[in-house]
This record gives C-alpha cells, structure tokens and sequence, in this order.
C-alpha cells in the first residue's frame, strides 16, 4: 500500500466500531461490521445502513446543464421532472462503459451526478473535457456524506428523524431538506433490492446522522452493514457493479442495461456504436445462474460449454437468501446459443466443474 | 485468548493431540479474516498429506482460502457435520468447527510449529 487511503467522514466510527476494514477503490471502507449473512439478513427482514460516502458527487449547472447531459449520458434527461432521479452511464464513442451513475434533476438548469469512487477522478476528467462555455461542472464529492438506510422498516426509522412526508416520497424521487443535520438531499433509492433511501448529507454532520439512525432503529433491527453485505445484496438485486460486470470493452446492450439507452432522443456519445450494435446483434451477453452445492464461483471462473470456454463469471458470491451461490456472466451469444432461463450450464471454479441453471434476474424480489 | 494445549501454523492452523491422532482446525484469527463460512471442501479419509501440500478449502462469503497441511501424514476422519453446518468454524473454530484428523508421521514436527503465546505474537503484527 504506497497510497494513502482517503476516509470517509464516519471513518473514525467505524474503527471505534471495531469494523473489519478494506481498500476498496482507494477509499479505507467497512467491509463488515457484525457479519455478512446477519447484515444482509438485517436488510431484508429490517433494516441496514451503510457508509457509501466513497460514492462521487458532481454538480452540473448552467444554461447548457441539460443538453450537456443529454449529450453525455444515453438515457434521457428531458424526462426527468424537478426532484427526479434516474440511472444513467457515460459512455465512450464506441458505446463502452466508463461509468454507470445516478442524475438528479435539482433543477431546469442544476443536476447532481452521483458516480463510482473508483471512476470519479475519471468522470470528472471527461466531462470536463466535453463542457460547453455555459456549464459548471463541480466536484463537491468531499462536501458530501452519503447514508444509504435500506430495508422494510427504513421509512418508518427515517421518519422518526425526519418529516412524515418522507415516507410518501416515490421510487427515484427526492427531496432538499434540512431535518437537523444541515441542507441534505433524501433519495428513495439504493442498490440493495429494498425499499429505503439515500441521504446526502453535509460532512460535517454526517456522523451525527449516522449516530441517530442507528440509534432511533435499534429496536426496529437496524444494524450498520458494510460493502460485504451491499454485494451480496445487490447481486440477489439483479444489480451491476461498475468495473466488474460492465466496464472496460462492453457496451449497455451487453449487460443487459438496453433501458437506459433511448436512441430515439438524438445524438449522445457512443449512440452511432449501440445503433450499430443493436442492428447487427450482440455477440455476448449477460446470464444469471444459480449453482448447486454451496461453492461460489467467483469473478474469473469460466462458462464451459461442450469442453470449450464461452464465458466468463464477472460477479458471484454466496446468496445468504436463498441459501446456494448465484452469479452474473457474459458468455458469447448467436442464434444457435441463446441462454434461456432453465438452460444447465457449467461453470469452471478453479478447476473444478460445478452444474447450474440459467435464471431470470432479479434472484430475489423485494421483501 | 489461544488455548495452551495445542499448535498452530503460519497458515493459521491449529493441530491438537487426541490419543495417537493430531486434530486439525484454524483458527479464531483466520475465521475472522474469512468472515461468514458457506463453504468448506475437505480430503478424502485415507489421502496421504504433506507438509504445505493443499488438502482443501474454506469458502467465505466473500473469499476464499486455502487449507495446508502443517505435517506429513495421512487423513483418519474428517468431521462429516461441517458439510451441512460450515457455519461451526465461525462459531467454535478451536472446538466443534475442527475439521480434519490426522495420523503424523513423525510427531516432532509438531513440535517445531508455534504454541500459543508464539502465535498471538505472530497475529499481532498481521492485522
């Protein structure tokens, strides 16, 4: 380790805590606190809240803010109404990934960008070379905290803190606030399959927020949870995690992330490639599978199809929910191989040769 | 905090004596380094084993490692609740969570590996 790690504003926390920390993305973070299975558990039964203030913040504003964005990322942000979030990337000409990312529309001419902590230096970089004279482009990514408070009962904790109205705020909606931990914005969003929210918080309150969450949901079962627990939870979500699922050479129509790619709002970077891609079909793509036995394949295993590798495992882990390993794949594809749900397949985990099933996505549904 | 009636690895084993036997397991520091045990792949009864050769593996949620054998010898018994049960070396790595029995061939080897206060100091430093 020749860097210095950056930590984040509940860093000393999570070492009073006695929290088992990693590197992930340069960034000193809580992998565990009381273990992977019961966090996860605590999630999907109650509730769970983590530390993601790794995660980039970037401010786009001025008159040209939304055009920018239209011409940066492939969804479109002439949808998005004040107070509206939606998941977004930024791609290179050939249409591959350098991110995935969530917009905000805080305004007609201000937007938040929240992106990777592993990509943000190289976000803030690109866009910055693609602005126009009348956008602003801001990193207030230190300014910010970010509390992700998932699970059933994450309302009901959230609620306790802050106004009433939260609970009625919709699916990838927002609001700005002030509930006592200075000017905050409260997301109904998250990247663990559950209800709940993600709050954006002044740093300098973040561990007071922190604190009286934990300490408001200790008898409604919240528990802090770390990275280890949001992988496992968002894999069973049917979620992508940048730089491992996507990045790299592939595209959004590889993975799977078509959605997010309108080719009927105009030109945007890396549109002429997926029109291209779309046209002529894709060579690969991107399967769930599930695994008999209790072996998780991990990042790297191989997809062998007739002694041949089609394939490669690009996240896999243990599904504390359903009880056997699952995982995400890209394997070449054509007509004459189509992985449809309920097709065996056989994986390579270091050597040994495991059968499983292709599924649908997500693994599991929302409690 | 390591019991004084046994001997541990490098690799954060523990081998402990039982009649002519040694009894093989890892330890409190290894569990909690793994975290959460799904999965553990043990030999076969009968395999001849050798010092640092790979005899298994224990599987995490989130990783995987390794199992050596500290010492040559051969596998006598392997305990056959961790198959349904892998959470037992979370749960009492020194005690139910044992995993394999081996008959050493030359029980001085045992000897050279580490007694307790020996490793505490080793995992003092590893952390």
């Amino acid at each position: 380790m020749g860097e210095t790690l950056r930590r984040t504003p509940l860093f000393a926390w999570h070492q009073r805590s006695g929290a088992r920390l990693v590197d992930f993305a340069g960034w000193e973070m809580p992998v565990q606190f009381s273990g992977v299975i019961d966090e996860h558990n605590a999630v999907r039964t109650q509730a769970g809240l983590f530390d993601v203030s790794h995660m980039g913040e970037l401010m786009v504003t001025g008159a040209g803010a939304q055009d920018f964005l239209q011409r940066m990322t492939p969804n479109d942000c002439s949808k998005l109404v004040d107070g509206q979030a939606h998941y977004s990337a930024l791609l290179e000409e050939d249409g591959t990934f350098i991110d995935d990312l969530l917009v905000y529309r805080r305004g007609e001419d201000r937007f938040l960008l929240v992106v990777n902590a592993s990509n943000c230096a190289r976000d803030l970089a690109w866009l910055d070379d693609h602005r126009s004279a009348d956008v602003v482009l801001e990193d207030q990514s230190d300014s910010y905290g970010l509390l992700a408070l998932q699970g059933p009962r994450a309302a009901e904790i959230l609620t306790d803190l802050g106004p009433a109205e939260l609970a009625d705020l919709r699916y990838y909606r927002f609001t700005e606030l002030d509930f006592g931990f200075g000017d905050s914005i409260v997301s109904r969003t998250g990247y663990t399959g559950e209800d709940g929210f993600e709050v954006y918080v002044p740093a300098e309150h973040a561990e007071s927020l922190w604190t009286a969450l934990l300490e408001t949901g200790e008898s409604k079962g919240l528990k802090p949870a770390g990275l280890g627990a949001r992988d496992t939870l968002r894999l069973e979500a049917g979620m992508l995690l940048s730089g491992q699922d996507m990045g790299g050479d592939t595209t959004p129509i590889e993975v799977g992330l078509d959605w997010i790619v309108k080719l009927k709002k105009g030109d945007f970077v890396g549109r002429d490639a997926l029109v291209a891609q779309k046209r002529g079909g894709v060579k690969r793509c991107m399967i769930a599978f599930e695994l008999d036995g209790r072996r998780p394949a991990r990042p790297g295993s191989t997809i062998v199809d007739e002694g041949l590798e089609v394939g490669r495992v690009t996240s896999g882990t243990w599904s504390p929910s359903l009880e056997r390993p699952i995982g995400l794949a890209l394997v070449e594809t054509g007509e004459e191989r189509a992985w449809t749900p309920g097709e065996e397949i056989e994986v390579s985990v270091r050597g040994k040769s495991c059968h499983g099933v292709v599924v649908e996505l997500p693994f599991v549904r929302k409690s | 905090m390591y019991p004084e009636d046994r001997r541990y690895s490098e690799e954060h084993e523990w081998l402990q004596v039982e009649g002519d036997l040694h009894v093989l397991g890892i330890t409190q520091f290894a569990q909690e380094e793994l975290g959460d045990v799904v999965f553990v792949e043990l030999p076969e009864v009968g395999a001849s084993v050798e010092a640092g050769g790979e005899i298994g593996s224990i599987e995490s949620v989130k990783a995987v490692a390794e199992l050596f054998s500290p010492v040559d010898g051969e596998i006598v018994e392997i305990n056959d609740e961790i198959d349904d049960a892998p959470e037992l070396v979370n749960e009492d790595p020194h005690g139910k969570g044992w995993l394999v029995k081996i008959r050493v061939e030359d029980a001085s080897a045992v000897d050279e590996l580490m007694d307790a206060s020996a490793y505490t100091e080793f995992t003092s430093g590893s952390d």
